[in-house]
């Protein structure tokens, strides 16, 4: 028998403050990285691979680099040559599309954010006038990039569009274009139409099936069969088209995954509410299903943005193809570190930042742990 | 209110669910077994029975969420066919409570309230949040309005699904087992909003287990066994001078602990 126990009030225990070891910078670092032997060795061994590859890289880089000069040959052997940036930087960003034209694109890049605004800020003035915004923009950039006026503006043909400001193009349109589409496939291949769910299947299963290069090569063949005769489809217009579809297939599949993770019971609940099959879809079982597909989403627009950069094959130059021509130029021949390097932190950027959105993104909507 | 020829004995006095040879196979598993039940307006009827004897299987299929093969289910006049604008309509006017709540994660107590207010019934959201906080008040919990689901007890979110249901203003609620995933301590919480709902003259349909419940508000007892309705009853009788050997079986079983 445990004997009988009690506090009286005047025994109650006070309040006190954690030990000073398990807070603040020292009860981090021994929680996080000291706290047994295999943490201390593994975090040791990070520190010395840290020390053995930063500062090189940063000599490498910057320390020892040459920034200017006309060719490879002003450059030193042992830092990273920089020269070619002056020069050619702007083939980098817009490809082939006409110098004094380039302010366009800039343009159409700087009207880009108060069109993303309102989809990826919650607190924005003005949000249901952006989200109009952001409908009519696609048709200012593509008039901007493209289109002549009076002869005030002049046309570009979408073959001189290039560089990054290609790869920004075909990755933004496929991924506006791949999540709605994705979704209506997740969505046609659980119909109980049974029309619906075959083309939802098939459309899903042909296209994930083959390689996007291949589909890419075969678009001119292809994509006609689909379109009145004598519509000739732009190259980048096709590009924008295969890259959505082949991305939508993916989609599809990871928001397939999404819904079946909802229970019957959500299902049940908003039919016995009396919500029809779109609204509880709208309402109910698509944002908890896009929500659990978060990373998923994600992961296929970062593999869709990569993938713009097969654009070379049908004889456009995004910047991945600049930079193979310019590694192949006699004047800068030999220089592929600098110039993937280079070209690696533009999607770098852009993928993290994806990445970065998406993991805030989910934090937010964890409704449960709130 | 929509009005089809369809409709029939929408009037006052007849039974507000009228339940006729109903019969219903699951692939060739033979679930619900000629099926009659009258349930006159303002009636309060207790379903029960051993496990997998259907009574899910019953209510389900008096709101659709289960489609009948044979006989005739009409409720509040409405014909329940595959007609779907008479399913609507039906849907709209019967609330459902589930075992498992099934309250929305992704949105707010008060959202998941007015939800189908403003959708359905198209009403305006200050209206619908107006009344949803009403009926939060009635089941004891408006403080939690702007909590998730998440957030709440057992015994919380049932009774936020029972406020959920009461929004829609339905003449008739149906109960599937609405406390037999709640700890004992919270059934009492969810059983008092029921019985208060009972004695507003709500008519109501509950499967449940709890006789206490079965005999303080219940008009009748039903007790079903391998898909039929073997007995029915009032509470009294049905306890205390049961006829048939099945149900002495089963009352044996479940006031023995
Ligand atoms: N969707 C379904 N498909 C096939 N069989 C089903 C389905 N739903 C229920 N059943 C079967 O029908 C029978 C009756 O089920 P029902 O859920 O109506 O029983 P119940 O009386 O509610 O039981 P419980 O007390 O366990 O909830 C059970 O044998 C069950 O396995
Ligand atoms: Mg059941």
């Amino acid at each position: 028998m445990t004997q009988p126990f009690f506090r009286q009030k005047d025994e109650m225990l006070s309040e006190r403050p954690p030990p000073a070891s398990t807070v603040g910078i020292i009860g981090w670092l021994r929680s996080n990285l000291f706290s047994n032997w295999i943490n201390t060795s593994l975090t040791l061994l990070s520190l010395y691979i840290l020390w053995m590859a930063v500062p090189s890289l940063i000599e490498w880089a910057f320390i020892k680099a040459q920034l200017s000069g006309d060719d490879r040959f002003a450059c030193s052997e042992d830092g990273a040559c920089w020269a070619w940036l002056d020069q050619r930087i702007g083939q980098f960003l817009y490809g082939l599309y006409p110098a004094k034209e380039t302010w366009r694109i800039n343009i159409a890049f700087v009207l880009l954010f108060p069109a993303l605004a309102p989809w990826l800020i919650d607190n924005i003035p003005g949000k249901k006038w952006l989200r109009w915004y952001s409908i009519f923009y696609p048709f200012i950039a593509a008039w901007l990039l493209v289109g002549g006026w009076f002869g005030i503006i002049e046309g570009v043909t979408t073959n001189n569009l290039g560089g990054f400001a290609l790869n920004l193009t075909v990755g933004l349109a496929g991924i506006v274009l791949s999540l709605p589409i994705g979704i209506m496939l997740a969505l046609g291949r659980q119909s109980r139409l049974p029309l619906i769910r075959w083309f939802s299947v098939i459309f899903i299963e042909t296209v994930r099936g083959v390689p996007l290069i291949t589909l890419l090569f075969v678009s001119n063949i292809l994509l006609p069969i689909f379109l009145p005769p004598d519509v000739a489809l732009d190259a980048v217009i096709r590009v924008i088209i295969m890259v959505s579809a082949f991305a939508s297939a993916y989609m599809a599949e990871v928001i397939r995954g999404g819904l079946q993770a909802i229970p019957k019971g959500q299902y049940e609940a908003a039919s016995a509410m009396g919500l029809g099959y779109w609204q509880s879809m709208r309402l109910i079982i698509l944002p908890q299903a896009l929500k659990i597909s978060i990373p998923g989403i994600v992961n296929t627009f970062i593999g869709l943005f990569k993938d713009t950069t097969l654009v070379i094959v049908i004889g456009l130059f995004d910047i991945l193809g600049i930079a193979n021509a310019m590694v192949s130029n006699p004047d800068w021949l030999g220089l592929s570190s600098e110039t993937y390097v280079f070209v690696s932190l533009f999607f770098f950027a852009v993928c993290f930042s994806m990445s970065r959105y998406s993991m805030r993104l989910e934090r937010k909507l964890d409704t449960d742990k709130r | 209110m929509p009005s089809t020829e369809n409709q029939e004995n929408a009037n006052p006095n007849g039974p507000s669910i009228k339940i006729e040879g109903l019969n219903k196979w699951f692939g060739s598993f033979h679930v619900l077994r000629d099926i009659n039940l009258d349930v006159n307006h303002g009636e309060r009827i207790v379903v029960c029975g051993p496990s997998g004897s259907g009574k899910s299987t019953l209510i389900r299929c008096i709101n659709r969420l289960e489609e009948h093969q044979e006989g005739k289910i009409v409720v509040d006049g409405f014909h329940l066919t595959n007609d779907l604008k008479q399913i609507d309509a039906v849907r709209s006017e019967v609330g459902m409570v589930f075992q498992s709540f099934n309250l929305f994660p992704h949105l707010t107590v008060l959202e998941n309230c007015t939800l189908a207010p403003i959708w359905v019934r198209k009403q305006p959201k200050r209206e619908a949040e107006a009344a949803a906080m009403e009926y939060l008040e009635r089941v004891k919990i408006p403080e939690q309005a702007n909590k998730f689901p998440g957030q709440l007890s057992g015994g919380q979110q049932q009774r936020v699904a029972i406020a959920r249901s009461l929004c829609m203003k339905p003449k008739i609620m149906l109960f599937d087992e609405p406390t037999s995933a709640l700890d004992p301590e919270m059934i009492k919480e969810v059983l008092d909003v029921m019985v208060d709902l009972a004695e507003s003259g709500m008519t109501m349909l509950v499967v449940t287990h709890e006789m206490g419940f079965a005999s303080q508000v219940a008009d009748r007892v039903i007790f079903m066994d391998e898909g039929q309705i073997i007995e029915q009853n009032t509470p009294q009788e049905f306890f205390n001078n049961p006829q048939s050997d099945r149900t002495k079986l089963f009352l044996s079983q479940i006031l023995s602990h």
